[in-house]
């Protein structure tokens, strides 16, 4: 700690941070633009300017730019001197020569860093009459809108695009007044990162295209704290709503998790909550086959309570979900009994989850969260796609390639975040990183040698020999290569010289080896390494939540498929789920027509069309409930607002209101009371009831709520009145500590602090924009005041491991005699950060940038494909289990020979086999040229 | 009695005065010109709405009875899809008029706006939107703004520059 002395006053400031850092963290009101808590300083605006003395003698003083300028102990410096006010207000007066007369009908105003500085740094009226510089836009895709005319020339859009985020397509070009940020021609942004421009852009230059659509300026959306369903990360998002619909996403901090940034899948896939694809009143089938009638819920309870009678204890069975909160699943577990509960996934994302349960649980390793990954100083990626599957941990692990050679420049003498300086200083240096996987990577570029490319037991075979390298008690593989043992080797050399190492891997693969191996490897590193950690990657926003709801019992769905099939059922209950996936299509319309089958979704999936009786479910954004994500941090969200109609449910309160029908219960509990009764029975989810992590709902600050509203909501009394004049009392939310209306507790002082997990929105005197977040956090880009918003259930139990000796043997180039004409190859799954997610494909923009317009392909590579005599873009059936597939092919240069990846996008119009086909990779394929199958 | 001779005195005088009281509705009083009336909104010289649903009105206003949703035309000119004023809760302070940056929302010397029913005083984007510019003839926001809009190119709006060529090298 530092004491300096701010207008003669003494504060304590942290040690090497720079000016500019300290004054924001002691609650200063300093000016700045290319400043940037996670993308540091660079010197380039000139805002941040304050007067430094020599000594209490010194008078004079000179004007530094704070955010160049490290802390010194017993430093003195002046904020509110004359000439540094003078300095600041010429600066932005300078910054503004060119700003066009927009804010009317400019997305960022309202929330614009721009025009809080302006108004801070004291400039309000425009005395020259010179003629303003215009630039002209590009269309930069789906998600962002490009107005150049706004640009004041920060840099921070491209600091963070290429910098940090590893954007290669969008840069600075031109010179002086003439510079423009941009891509060298129109065309979609190439990173999946890009919605981060809109936060990251002080002004207007970058704005969010989706939002523009059904605009609503950020003091009237409702918000609460919620939690990203797109991937199993758990990325904290704040979803913004206005007249009953869902308009935007944006970040919400959580220095454990995403920090200050999410990914575009996260911030565009919200539009399923308004889409029409959402069920919004219940059905009941008539007699069979008849088209589903739209029902009253009364009517739909009453109908399954006819279903049900007689059907005696053990008749119903459950199918929970992965992207169900655990609340939900744990109603449905708690109505069907535990004997009759099973996990809505294939048997091998079954067997997998089990694996990483065990290998969190009782192994030493911890599981590391995006923070730990972002510190990381060397990276092992086993087989997991991270870009397409869980986009923000390779954000981290971006940051991560960079921490190694971070060391060195304490020998030049430069602080960590003088950025430009220290990027020079590091130049193309990397920490030690390692990608080995089937085919091309957005991470390759970071990769310390070239990417090992293999099939998916090869690639655990890397694995357990990396493992065996760092300690020789775990297995070898005893008929390696010299080749594959000598990569092997280096690799584990790097890694024990490393401080915090991290193995990344994955469900994504679906092989249970490259779990094993990465878990091998990591046990292995933690004798020589004890920071060493290991991470996830998982398919659903709850995956882990249900994993651990009956670890080590529960089943997955295909037992409850031969229970069906041995007459034990009469009764199935299926939540959030698509069971075509799991099981595939004849599988779920076996399980769906039983006599009385019940669906409760908030979208239309097959499965709910099969169903008997389907019910309208709340999404994330009008129901509350915890998700666990991949490291096992459990994270509540809330309800941002209330169901679209009277007919729709939280799927736990329909759960209740079937359990109240059958006549087991009579009252239905609150949320709350749910997720104490969860917590209390069963105890790995323990730490979910702890209070300081999770308020409950009588919390009051000052006797108060905490708004949804911010205090400038706009319209109350004329939003309604064209529905009637009664002005509706706004709805009582008994589950949460927060209200729906405007009035409640907000304070931004730091004096009194609202706990992170109920932390609607950030504003403060002078800070309207996302940048006011300084005013929650302990130091910039520290955690927050309120306390961390989560709690993660399992730490490593520090047991000696037992290593896993099951080593895959080597991949075979063939399954075995084939035919003249047809080739076996190994199909093995591929994801896409736009296209394998089904909710997000709701959304138009993400679904516009799914790869080849949507439909399924095969990519393989050239040579593949050219042994075949296929050209690029011809089709090709494929044989996988006996069923026959129609695909197109995509010659893929990264894919590694004798292996063809299959991608399906899991959007509405996929035929139902289509579906399931992922639940059955990787396995043996045989193409089959299409002419050749006709004959 | 003194002083009711007295009162007396004054009432005969006062009915050789002036009358004040106006036989309104037959005769109107004089309203002056920037009286605060009935809410109107105006449009542009060249004919186009000058509200661009920028949202600043509902945001000024005190009891909260502007209500706006923004749309955007195909060439990306903002308008407001729908606009709602509840007339049964405005107090007519002004500050919409205030807070508009394009002279769009003005308050108009109109007070007859008695209803029997509140419902009939809600006024929808139909109601409000007249055909001319009110009181600020003359002002068009786009002609001032730099955004590109149908009939404006970037370079073409007031005090601006031609767009610049990014690829020209010349100082």
């Amino acid at each position: 700690m530092a004491i300096i002395f701010i207008d003669g006053k003494p504060y304590q400031a942290k040690d090497g941070v720079s000016l500019l850092d300290a004054c924001l963290s002691l609650g200063f009101d300093v000016p700045y633009f290319c400043w940037h808590p996670a993308l540091h300083s660079v010197g380039a605006c000139r805002q941040c300017a304050v007067k430094v003395f020599k000594d209490e003698k010194d008078a004079k003083g000179k004007i530094v730019m704070s955010c160049m300028t490290p802390v010194a102990d017993g430093m003195r410096l002046s904020i509110d001197d004359p000439e540094a006010i003078k300095f600041r207000a010429s600066v932005i007066e300078w910054l503004m020569l060119n700003h066009p007369h927009d804010c009317p009908v400019c997305d960022e105003g309202g929330e614009c860093h721009l025009q809080d500085m302006t108004l801070l740094a004291g400039h309000v009226y425009r005395r020259t009459t010179l003629k303003k510089r215009t630039h002209t836009n590009q269309d930069l895709g789906p998600f962002v809108n490009h107005e150049m005319n706004r640009c004041i020339q920060c840099y921070r859009c491209v600091r963070f695009y290429k910098d940090y985020a590893g954007g290669k397509d969008l840069d600075v070009f031109g010179c002086h007044d003439h510079v423009y940020f941009g891509r060298s021609r129109d065309g979609a942004l190439e990173s999946e990162f890009s919605g981060n421009l809109v936060e990251v852009c002080p002004t207007g230059v970058f704005t969010d295209k989706t939002f523009k659509k059904h605009y609503t300026r950020k003091w009237d959306l409702q918000a609460a704290p919620s939690v990203c369903v797109h991937c199993s990360l758990g990325c904290n998002t704040l979803p913004g709503e206005r007249y009953g619909t869902l308009r935007r996403i944006r970040n919400r901090y959580n220095q454990s998790v995403n920090g200050y940034f999410l990914c575009d899948r996260g911030r565009y896939g919200y539009e399923f909550v308004n889409s029409k694809i959402r069920i919004r009143t219940a059905s009941v089938k008539t007699n069979g086959a008849a088209p589903a009638d739209e029902a009253a819920p009364e009517l739909a309870i009453s109908e399954i309570r006819k279903k049900l009678n007689g059907t005696h204890e053990g008749g119903i069975i459950g199918i929970g979900s992965p992207r169900a909160s655990l609340e939900s699943n744990y109603a449905l577990r708690e109505l069907v009994g535990a004997e009759n509960f099973y996990h809505g996934v294939s048997d091998t994302v079954f067997n997998m989850m089990g694996e990483i349960v065990r290998i969190i649980k009782d192994g030493p390793v911890a599981a590391a969260s995006l923070e730990d990954a972002r510190e990381a100083d060397a990276v092992l990626v086993l087989g997991e796609d991270v870009s397409n599957t869980a986009p923000m941990l390779a954000l981290a692990l971006r940051q991560a390639s960079r921490n190694a050679p971070m060391v060195n420049l304490a020998k030049f003498k430069i602080p960590h975040w003088d950025d430009a300086a220290a990027r020079n200083a590091i130049q193309n240096e990397k920490s030690p990183f390692f990608v080995a996987s089937f085919t091309g990577t957005r991470l390759d570029g970071l990769s310390s040698e070239k990417p090992y490319r293999a099939a998916p037991d090869d690639v655990a075979r890397l694995g357990f020999l990396i493992a065996h390298e760092l300690a020789p008690e775990s297995p070898g593989v005893p008929d390696a290569s010299a080749e594959e043992k000598s990569l092997a080797r280096r690799i584990a050399v790097a890694l024990r010289n490393s401080k915090k190492p991290l193995i990344v891997c994955g469900t994504g693969p679906q092989s249970i080896h490259i779990l094993r191996a990465a878990a091998n490897a990591a046990w292995a590193l933690k004798r020589a390494v004890p920071d060493a950690r290991i991470a996830f990657s998982l398919p659903g926003c709850n995956s882990m939540g249900l994993a651990l709801m009956d670890f080590p019992s529960g089943r997955p769905v295909s037992e409850a498929l031969k229970r069906v099939q041995a007459g034990g059922a009469k009764a199935v209950i299926v939540i959030e789920n698509e069971l075509d996936e799991s099981i595939g299509k004849e599988g779920a319309e076996e399980i769906m027509s039983l006599p009385c089958s019940v669906a409760i979704d908030f979208i239309a999936t097959r499965t709910s069309q099969l169903a008997g009786v389907a019910l309208p479910a709340a999404s994330f954004a009008e129901s509350q409930g915890t998700f666990v994500n991949n490291e096992a941090r459990a994270q509540r969200f809330y309800m941002v607002m209330q169901p679209q109609n009277k007919n729709i449910h939280g799927v736990w309160r329909w759960i209740m209101e079937i359990k109240a029908a059958l006549g087991t219960e009579k009252q239905c509990p609150e949320i709350d009371a749910l997720t104490a009764e969860l917590a209390k029975r069963m105890p790995q989810f323990a730490p979910i009831a702890d209070r300081a992590y999770f308020p409950p709902p009588g919390f009051r600050i000052a006797g108060m709520k905490i708004p949804r509203q911010p205090h400038r909501y706009s319209g109350r009394t004329a939003m309604h009145t064209n529905i009637g004049m009664v002005e509706p009392k706004p709805p009582a939310d008994t589950g949460s500590a927060l209200s729906f209306s405007m009035e409640g507790f907000y304070d931004a002082s730091k004096k009194q602090k609202i706990p992170s997990a109920l932390l609607t929105h950030y504003w403060a005197p002078f800070w309207n924009s996302v940048q006011a977040l300084n005013k929650f956090q302990s130091g910039t880009g520290g955690p927050l005041l309120g306390g961390e918003s989560g709690k993660r259930l399992m730490e490593p139990s520090g047991s000696a491991p037992a290593y896993f000796t099951d080593i895959p043997e080597k991949q075979k180039k063939a399954p075995g005699p084939s035919g003249a004409n047809n080739k076996g190859f190994f199909a093995v799954p591929l994801y896409h950060v736009f296209g394998s997610e089904r909710l997000s494909m709701e959304s138009q923009a993400v679904a516009g940038l799914c790869p080849e317009e949507g439909q399924p392909f095969i990519a393989a590579s050239p040579r593949t494909l050219s042994a075949l005599g296929l050209n690029k873009s011809d089709t090709m059936e494929l044989e996988i289990g006996g069923a026959v597939f129609d695909f197109k092919t995509v010659a893929d240069e990264e894919m590694a020979e004798g292996l063809a990846g299959v991608f399906v996008p899991k959007n509405a119009n996929i035929a139902a086999d289509l579906a399931g086909l992922y639940s059955k990779l990787p396995a043996w394929a045989r193409f089959l040229v299409k002419t050749e199958r006709k004959q | 009695m003194l002083a009711l001779l007295r009162a007396l005195w004054l009432i005969l005088l006062h009915t050789f005065k002036k009358r004040v009281t106006v036989q309104y509705p037959e005769r109107k009083a004089y309203v002056p010109p920037r009286w605060r009336g009935r809410i109107i909104l105006s449009r542009d010289p060249d004919g186009g709405e000058r509200c661009v649903a920028c949202c600043l009105c509902a945001v000024a206003c005190p009891v909260d009875c502007i209500a706006l949703q923004a749309t955007e035309d195909k060439t990306g000119r903002r308008y407001p899809e729908t606009f709602r004023i509840n007339f049964s809760r405005c107090i007519f302070c002004g500050y919409c008029e205030e807070a508009c940056p394009t002279y769009a929302i003005q308050l108009t010397t109109d007070y007859e706006m008695g209803e029997y029913r509140r419902a009939n005083l809600v006024y929808e984007k139909e109601d409000l939107l007249i055909s001319g510019q009110g009181k600020y003839p003359g002002y068009n926001f786009y002609r001032v703004a730099g955004l590109e809009i149908g009939g404006k190119a970037k370079g073409e709006a007031e005090n601006e520059r031609p767009p610049v060529d990014v690829r020209g090298l010349l100082p």
